[in-house]
């Protein structure tokens, strides 16, 4: 039952698409057909421009996502565990959050100007004030019992961070990393667009140019699948390292 | 005396007025001593015994271990709650070996006193279990084992069984008993259970709620190599029962 409604969710649309290309019922240059998208995405494979892409978009959320992690997750911990922490960023996160990103985007031009800077910078506003207060909240979780029992056992304050808190927030920490990838991964491709001259928001913006939508819809196909591997692989990592959290 | 309160008090600021949970409270407990501190809910028994744990802090008095103030949390004085509090990425073994494990003692030592206190708690077949996979039962003996492998001074029990089963509950006394009696850890348990106070107990702190203080202070007359045969001997029910109508009779007081 739940196998085939999985299914049928995957095919429907892909039939749908079938149907109106086939058809005909919408032209070739707005709806390429399957085949059309294929053909398109192993050309781009095949010339290189996909690996060069991909790799650079890769890059670009490695470089973004790291500088997240470093910063928001001693930040969250810390949030989540003293209160004072809480009450000095706290507030000023709550606010940044709310600003959208791409909003950000002229004044990093203007800061940082076209190149790798303004990119990262962008990846990085767009994350860090989320992932950081998710993990506050993961931290924020452990029990105050557990905590004051590793305190009766003779651990110090710096222990209990590192022995007690760390571990209990991990399967946290890392579900609010894998939230958060998905929209640095969305954001690269904001960057992309907006400004590059490699990487797959590049790679649509040139295809738009020169009316290529079989190449806009191979793009856009790829992007939604490194997404979801990105997604299971910090599943997979959440299982490794917390086996005892699994559901 | 192992450990002992003097004038203990617990006041908390609200909104209103200043609340007093605990006003003056002098109670100890001697070396090698288990005392059992009764009281309805609201009596502040929990309360006391994170303030003698050194996790809450005091408003007024004082609670001296060895004749020294506390100042703190401390291995010296070990605590299990009632909820069990395990640390759930690790196996039963590596819970009970935390506190030992913090005193940098020797791998093959800590191993020895582990295997010790698990065989003591029954829990040697499940060494390598992971707490979400135990019982209530099995996870409160992991806790009490957690508590006694790190040989505290005193230690400490808040409302330890009060999350089990009844048939549960009558074999973890049992068995808190046996511990005692083979560590001669000098325990300190609160309880809202009469039977469960005068089971275990050599002597028992009554406390009245609203504020919290000590009412009477009872003598068991039970020895320390009791069984569960004392839960049918006429002392036992007299006991209770005096206990339990000095709890309803100061209940009925509006607070």
């Amino acid at each position: 039952m739940r196998n085939g409604l999985m299914v049928t969710s995957a095919l429907a649309p892909l039939l749908a698409w079938l149907l109106l290309s086939g058809t005909g019922a919408v032209s070739a240059l707005f709806l390429p057909s399957p085949a059309a998208v294929v053909r398109a995405f192993s050309k781009l494979v095949s010339s290189g421009a996909m690996g060069h892409d991909l790799a650079a978009s890769l890059r670009r959320v490695g470089i973004g996502f790291t500088l997240v992690v470093v910063i928001s997750v001693p930040l969250g911990l810390a949030i989540g565990t003293f209160p004072a922490c809480r009450a000095l960023f706290e507030p000023l996160i709550g606010l940044l959050r709310y600003m959208p990103a791409t909003a950000f985007i002229p004044l990093l031009i203007i800061w940082l100007g076209l190149g790798e800077p303004s990119k990262i910078a962008l990846l990085v506003i767009g994350t860090v004030f989320f992932n950081t207060l998710m993990s506050a909240d993961a931290a924020a979780l452990v029990p105050t019992e557990l905590i004051d029992a590793s305190y009766t056992l003779g651990a110090s304050k710096w222990v209990v961070m590192r022995k007690v808190i760390l571990p209990y927030a991990i399967p946290g920490l890392i579900d609010a990393m894998r939230v958060n990838i998905a929209a640095t991964w969305n954001l690269v491709v904001v960057a992309e667009l907006v400004a590059g001259t490699e990487g797959l928001g590049y790679r649509i913006t040139r295809a738009q140019r020169f009316l290529q939508t079989d190449q806009i819809f191979a793009v856009l196909i790829v992007i939604g699948v490194i997404g979801v591997t990105i997604d299971l692989a910090f599943r997979w990592v959440r299982n490794a390292l917390a086996p005892w959290a699994r559901p | 005396m192992k450990l002992q309160t003097i004038g203990l008090t617990k006041v908390y600021e609200t909104a209103t007025a200043p609340l007093t949970v605990l006003d003056g409270i002098d109670v100890h407990v001697d070396a090698g001593e288990l005392v059992t501190l009764v009281g309805a809910s609201g009596c502040g028994k929990s309360t006391l015994l994170a303030i003698v744990a050194g996790l809450t802090p005091l408003s007024d008095g004082e609670v001296l271990l060895d004749g020294r103030p506390i100042t703190g949390p401390g291995p010296d004085r070990g605590l299990v709650f009632q909820s069990y509090t395990l640390f759930p990425w690790k196996t039963v073994r590596e819970n009970v070996a935390f506190g030992l494990d913090l005193k940098k003692l020797p791998k093959a030592q800590v191993r020895t006193t582990v295997d010790r206190f698990l065989e003591v708690m029954g829990l040697t077949a499940f060494a390598d279990a992971l707490p979400r996979q135990l019982s209530g039962g099995m996870k409160q003996r992991t806790a009490i084992a957690r508590a006694i492998a790190n040989e505290p001074e005193v230690l400490l029990l808040d409302e330890p069984f009060g999350a089990l089963d009844a048939q549960t509950r009558g074999q973890m006394q049992e068995l808190l008993l046996d511990t005692w009696r083979a560590t001669g850890t000098t325990i300190l348990l609160v309880t809202h259970d009469v039977e469960e106070a005068v089971f275990l107990a050599q002597r028992i702190y009554v406390l009245s709620s609203h504020p919290g203080r000590v009412m009477e202070e009872v003598t068991v007359p039970f020895g320390a190599d009791r069984t569960r045969a004392v839960l049918r001997e006429p002392a036992f029910h007299g006991l209770t029962d005096d206990l339990r109508d000095l709890l309803r009779r100061h209940a009925a007081v509006p607070a």
